[in-house]
């Protein structure tokens, strides 16, 4: 009580009030206060899509709020570009540093404010120097010459630290630093935010690891659907209540999730490990089940599944399918198999932009659609007919280029394209993922249908409501290994919050 | 109006119409069908070599090998020609295919396997191979005389009218057409270029189809090797130095593009004949060599720039009636 009486007295170095920001069909965050005090570090927590992201985007003056202000020492700003955010003080530090790799430490730190001699050209002396002293604040025993490249992301946190104190910043944004991090490297990052706390800095950190929330924080805000629910002293609140306040709302009753008969086990892993990404990953999928893989982002879910698929080896482990022993060396080999994979990022690895739509959905059927040698248009517009209307696909025509379409119908395209191989198993990453209300509703209601004609579904998702929706199973990750199993019966979102942040059930 | 400004390929025919206006303005006879037909006729070999190039760069690499690949497979068929002058001509068509086919091999599997960058690959070899033909003609040229008559006869030869170098030419589009639009390896170096990681995804193998397109751009060098060779009834170290540029050009100028995924077979094809009109119409109306040098690059940068224009990012759709359309 006695700090609340004192944070209460003290001006905050940065207020939000009233801020709400928008995006085509998305309310992303909508009346939203937050201030930060000098000395303090307050942690934010929230699902992902509880509007994180686009608070640190609006501190920063890369989005510019549609309602509300900021204020900084009580005086109203405006960030129009993220160069006036860092003037006003404001500087954040990224899970994966944005710096210069090619440049050395000391040039990185004074990049755009360097010191300059009376020529008018830079004054290495001093930079060197001045960069030396500004290390030795940071905590950090480094030779400011050598190259960034050369450091591992906890120096380079270190380096940013220390360029956030070149340019006096009174408001530092920590979002998610220790999700790179080795745990030897945790620790020195926490003896820099207490360094920083004693400098009076007002630190804002993000975080889904509920230890080191506690550890370092000294009040929390939490964020849900882009409202803030509640915030107040650490002290004050317990890891259970935190967890209640981030997932607290009534999930399922949207979802089309069909009551399917379980049949038989179709894909068995036992054993799968990589040197550094997961290991001892055993489990069954059977045939008209969603088995559901929920995680923190970097958890080891993809990773897992690319190399299930043969995009990269596993050091270890066998797959069996229908009882079968196999061997998957590449995609090529696991989409003969029957298991496909449809991946996360659609841009980058889904669709073919520059390809027409059927094309698209062909891609890695064309075996079946070719004779001696040459492929049947026929066929493919066949093919593609059938599993695009399948999925209620928007399209003038199958002939157009598949970059025309929105995102939600871009995934449709991918999906039918999966689809068209007639799978046995069939892996979704982050399906519903940017894109629209609508679109989402159509996958899953696909999705179960998939079940229900008796395929088996390996869905990845980091979306709580999603995963309650239409798991009949799920397992959690968490740092490459599985963490929990929950049958759909005693499915909680707290359960699953915990499992994947690693929180000991309360005595 | 819109859609030809939309197709860059009837862009490209009208691009050609108005040039060839503006010559006849100057040098009626140009348009003649005759003349018409030997302009083809000269730009064939061009043609050929710009479909193989057009493979590779949709695989999203590049082939600057090939005119030295072509000097290489010319030399070798006009050594042949010349030290057994009974060989069968087709014989030594067959051997100068396969000896370009195995320099594409060399840079193919060096792009796959070693997972070099492309342009450094064919920049190295394109040296190696100048080199080898050197090495191969102890520096000596193979003359006409060397060579026998059937040797030099064959691209002229004609067939209904026309020699045999432009159905030659006719052929080589035909099949790559076909290779391009209807066979699984065609796809392949779309989705290559286009999207290399969904590529991996879909199962196709990125190195092996960047392989197979070097692959084919060495043949179709090889084979033009042979053509250039008897055609001009010269073999030396030098010939054809410098064509690669003329030949990523071609394909820049039909509209291929050097980010990969996005070209056609008529693209290429156009692309080689419009650099065949400049280079066969500005002589005639007395624009000295250096003009023309000028203007054929200013001709690749504005065909560029249309290209960039139109490969531009349309923006998202959002609103549901725009996605009907």
């Amino acid at each position: 009580m006695l700090q609340d009486t004192l944070t209460s007295r003290m001006k905050p170095a940065i207020a939000l009030e009233g801020i709400s920001k928008s995006f085509p069909g998305v309310k992303a965050l909508s009346d939203v206060s937050l201030s930060l005090y000098p000395g303090s570090v307050t942690a934010l927590v929230g699902e992902n899509g509880a509007g994180k992201s686009t608070l640190v985007k609006i501190l920063t003056g890369i989005y510019q709020p549609d309602e509300g202000t900021i204020c900084v020492a009580d005086k109203e700003v405006h960030f129009p570009t993220a160069l006036a955010a860092a003037r006003a003080g404001v500087t954040a530090i990224h899970q994966e540093t944005v710096l210069f790799d090619e440049l050395s430490v000391a040039e990185n730190i004074f990049l755009g404010h360097a010191p300059r001699n009376r020529f008018g050209l830079i004054d290495w002396k001093k930079l060197n120097a001045d960069a030396r002293a500004l290390l030795a604040r940071a905590g950090a025993d480094l030779d400011p010459t050598i190259r960034l490249r050369d450091l591992g992301i906890a120096r380079k946190h270190l380096v940013a630290i220390a360029r956030a104190l070149s340019i006096d910043a009174q408001v530092v944004i920590m979002d998610e630093p220790t999700a790179a991090l080795s745990h030897k490297e945790i620790h020195e990052l926490y003896a820099l935010v207490e360094r920083l706390k004693a400098e009076g800095k007002a630190i804002l950190f993000i975080s889904h690891k509920f230890d080191e929330i506690f550890r370092i924080a000294d009040r929390y805000t939490v964020f849900r659907d882009g409202t803030m629910v509640d915030e107040g002293l650490i002290a004050d609140v317990s890891q259970d209540e935190l967890v209640r306040l981030m997932v607290g709302r009534a999930v399922g009753s949207v979802y089309p999730k069909k009551d399917v008969a379980i049949g038989e086990p179709v894909l068995t892993v036992s054993g799968y490990r990589h040197p550094t990404e997961f290991e001892d990953i055993n489990f069954e999928l059977r045939r008209g089940e969603i088995l559901g893989f929920y995680g923190l982002v970097g958890a080891g879910r993809s990773e897992f599944m690319q190399s299930l698929i043969g995009v990269t080896r596993p050091s270890a482990g066998a797959v069996r399918l229908d009882g079968e022993i196999l061997v998957i060396r590449s995609p090529s080999e696991a989409i003969r198999a029957g298991i496909v994979y449809v991946p996360e990022e659609r841009g980058r690895q889904g669709a073919i932009i520059g390809l027409p739509i059927f094309q698209n959905v062909t891609l890695p059927s064309l075996s079946r659609t070719s004779r001696s040698g040459f492929l049947k248009l026929a066929n493919e517009f066949a093919i593609a007919r059938e599993y695009t209307s399948r999925l209620d696909l928007r399209a003038a025509s199958l002939d157009q280029d598949v970059g025309t379409l929105s995102g939600g119908n871009q995934q449709k395209v991918v999906i039918a394209k999966w689809l068209a191989t007639r799978p046995k198993v069939i892996i979704l990453d982050e399906p519903t993922k940017g894109i629209d209300i609508g679109s989402k509703a159509a996958v899953h209601a696909f999705m179960s249908e998939l079940a229900a004609e008796g395929l088996s579904v390996i869905m990845v998702s980091s979306e709580i409501p999603e995963i309650m929706g239409m798991s009949d199973r799920v397992i959690v990750m968490r740092e490459g290994r599985i963490a929990g199993r929950f049958e759909r019966a005693d499915l909680t979102a707290e359960k699953l919050v915990r499992a994947a942040a690693g929180i000991q059930e309360a005595a | 109006m819109a859609n030809i400004l939309k197709n860059r390929e009837l862009l490209l025919v009208a691009a050609i119409a108005v040039l060839l206006v503006l010559i006849t303005w100057r040098f009626p006879a140009f348009v003649a069908p005759s003349n018409l037909a030997r302009v083809y006729n000269d730009t064939s070999i061009l043609i050929i070599l710009a479909l193989g190039q057009m493979a590779v760069i949709l695989t999203r690499c590049i082939d600057l090998s090939m005119a030295a690949n072509l000097a290489l497979s010319g030399m070798m068929a006009a050594m042949l020609n010349a030290a057994y002058p009974g060989l069968p001509i087709p014989l030594i068509i067959l051997a100068a295919v396969m000896l370009g086919t195995l320099l594409g091999m060399i840079n193919g599997a060096l792009v796959w396997k070693l997972d070099i960058p492309p342009i450094v690959v064919t920049l190295g070899t394109l040296t190696i191979y100048r080199g080898l033909i050197f090495l191969l003609s102890d520096g000596k040229w193979i003359n006409a005389h060397q060579m026998s008559d059937a040797f030099k006869a064959l691209p002229r030869d004609e067939l209904a009218g026309f020699p045999v170098l432009s159905w030659l030419s006719l052929v080589m589009i035909g099949l790559v057409f076909l290779v391009m639009s209807r066979t699984a390896l065609g796809r392949a170096f779309y989705a290559v270029g286009g999207n290399p990681h969904a590529a991996v995804y879909t199962g196709i193998d990125v190195g092996r189809t960047r392989f197979f397109a070097y692959c084919l751009s060495g043949a179709l060098a090889g084979l033009s090797g042979y053509l250039w060779v008897s055609r001009y009834a010269v073999a030396y170290v030098d010939i054809a130095l410098g064509f690669e540029l003329d030949i990523i050009a071609a394909c820049v100028i039909g509209g291929i593009s050097i980010a990969g995924g996005i070209g056609t077979v008529a693209g290429a094809v156009l692309g080689a004949l419009f650099l065949g009109v400049i280079k066969n119409a500005l002589p005639v109306i007395n624009i000295s060599p250096f003009a023309q040098m000028a203007i054929s690059g200013m001709v690749i940068i504005i065909a560029v720039a249309v290209n960039a224009r139109a490969e531009r990012r349309k923006g998202r759709v959002i609103l549901r009636k725009a996605e009907a359309v």
